[in-house]
């Protein structure tokens, strides 16, 4: 979306500078999708689709309920269904909202090269801002979900906002507001805390042994949680990450060798300047022309 | 041609035109990747119109960049080969750190610091081309997995880096001395900057009384 002149950032990409920031006393949010509660309508992703005006290309049936097959610059928010079959040889039916998890420490943000193209709000929601977006496709490479896709059409990379305008006008995000279930919660992160522990118990008391709450600690938690029957292998939910975090690679890109790079350029311009200061040129001296013009001319006497 | 008679030639038309082509899409894939590096060189990006045109136009100018200097690797491998002479020079480079001559051993067409910028050159482009390759979101975006992705983009930082040092010694190396930056400006150096700094190569125009390298249609040595 548009950059509001919010003043509440809590972070933004490639600045050295602290960016505005008085105003940040709000709650950080959250949204909470409780998996056990969805029944996988897809009204979230018409909401989506209808508030943010995005319509994708009509495309093929792909032989899954999966529609469309895969997140896309259009597609900010997918239902993603799973058959898996459990230990007792039963088929459960895993359906799985799938979008951006609005990290605490994003990694997109994080691998982001153009300053500003991604801000994270006081409130803990991660914004893209296309106008600054210079689609390198960078926040990619950084994000451990793999949710961030990039426009062939505007060379632009879009994902969910969290209805940013929404929820900075008091609103709930869209999905929120059309889900009929009551599978997608939105409040402040701690009383959504406190909602997914009742519901991991109920699960638990109906025998779901391992339920529990998905707000993984490895990217500083996340403002879109999940709650799981399976919370020990979240992955079984169409590849929700176990352990995510940002990429060792990406950490070394964008933290150590950045300052490393600069300084150790900076020092080979400074060698060559004081070695030309101590040493001075290397200059041609008339004895080398003499020498030299002698070499050539007693070639030419030779001949 | 503002070319003196009384002096060698030493590097072709073709050559020099082909080595500022390598230059300057060098020195314009510097710019333009520094600026998607580090913030504090993100405005260098205004020189090429702007964020979306510096992404856009920083892959095509190195592909610029393979082709010219693929040039230069086919005009100069041989002599670019490292022999005993190199060592030996490379163990008096303290002396030739303080621009003492004596004692050094005499040199060809190229220093062994030449042939280091050469081959390291010839080992970091291509590095640069398949890291970058991997890294072309419009193109190859969807191409490889993550993982690779990842992978391509720091090594892509790290040949990049690698690179800029070895240019900037380069670029140092052609100021520092003197009379070496006419030789790719004009073409020709005058006698004494060939006795000075190639004798070896000087005694061979001499013996062969040649006036300087000629480019290399026929294939000859």
């Amino acid at each position: 979306m548009s950059e509001l002149q919010s003043q509440d950032y809590i972070r933004r990409s490639a600045s050295t500078l602290t960016p505005p920031s008085a105003r940040r006393h709000e709650q950080e949010v959250a949204k909470l999708i409780d998996v056990s509660r969805c029944i996988g309508c897809k009204a979230c992703q018409s909401a989506c689709m209808e508030w943010n005006d995005l319509r994708g290309e009509v495309g093929h049936f792909e032989g899954s309920y999966d529609n469309p097959k895969d997140l896309d610059p259009n597609t900010w928010t997918l239902m993603r269904f799973t058959e898996w079959e459990n230990d007792k040889g039963d088929l459960e039916w895993l359906i799985r909202k799938d979008g951006c998890m609005h990290c605490e420490d994003p990694g997109c943000l994080k691998a982001c090269p153009a300053p500003g193209a991604i801000v994270q709000y006081a409130n803990g929601i991660v914004d893209f801002n296309s106008d600054a977006c210079i689609g390198c496709g960078y926040c990619v490479k950084g994000c451990p979900f793999d949710i961030p896709r990039v426009s062939p059409v505007d060379h632009k990379s879009y994902k969910c906002t969290l209805c940013s305008d929404r929820v900075s006008v008091g609103l709930e995000p869209a999905c929120v507001k059309a889900c009929p279930t009551g599978a997608i919660m939105f409040g402040s992160k701690s009383d959504m805390t406190a909602w997914a522990g009742e519901r991991v118990a109920e699960l638990k008391s109906r025998g779901f042994a391992d339920a529990g709450l998905y707000d993984p600690a490895g990217v500083g938690g996340t403002h879109v949680m999940y709650v799981l029957h399976h919370a020990d292998r979240p992955s079984i939910y169409a590849g929700l990450p176990d352990r995510p975090a940002i990429s060792p690679f990406v950490g070394l890109w964008k933290g150590a060798v950045k300052p490393l790079a600069v300084a150790g350029i900076a020092l080979a311009a400074i060698a060559g300047f004081f070695h030309s200061v101590v040493a001075g040129p290397n200059e041609v001296e008339p004895e080398d022309e003499a020498n030299g013009r002698r070499l050539l001319d007693q070639q030419d006497d030779a001949r | 041609m503002s070319r003196s008679p009384e002096n060698v030639v030493r590097y072709a038309t073709v050559t020099r035109v082909n080595h500022w082509i390598t230059a300057i899409c060098f020195v314009l894939l510097t710019l333009s990747g520094l600026a998607m590096f580090h913030p504090i060189f993100f405005f260098l990006s205004a020189l090429f119109g702007g964020g979306q045109w510096t992404r856009a136009v920083h892959p095509w100018i190195g592909i610029a960049l393979v082709a010219s200097y693929a040039g230069l690797v086919a005009q100069f491998w041989r002599e670019n080969m490292w022999n005993q002479d190199d060592t030996a020079w490379v163990r008096k480079f303290d002396l030739i750190l303080q621009n003492q001559e004596e004692g050094v051993p005499e040199v060809g067409q190229f220093n062994a610091g030449q042939k280091f910028v050469f081959w390291a050159m010839v080992l970091l482009i291509p590095a640069l081309l398949f890291t970058g390759l991997v890294i072309w979101e419009v193109y190859f975006g969807g191409l490889t997995p993550l993982l690779a992705q990842r992978i391509a983009v720091l090594l892509h930082s790290f040949a990049a880096i690698a690179a800029i040092a070895v240019w900037i010694t380069h670029v140092y190396a052609g100021i520092w001395v003197r009379g070496s930056l006419r030789a790719m400006t004009r073409g020709d150096v005058t006698p004494g900057w060939a006795w000075r700094h190639h004798r070896k190569w000087l005694r061979e125009l001499a013996r062969r009384k040649s006036s300087g390298p000629q480019p290399r249609a026929e294939g000859t040595p």
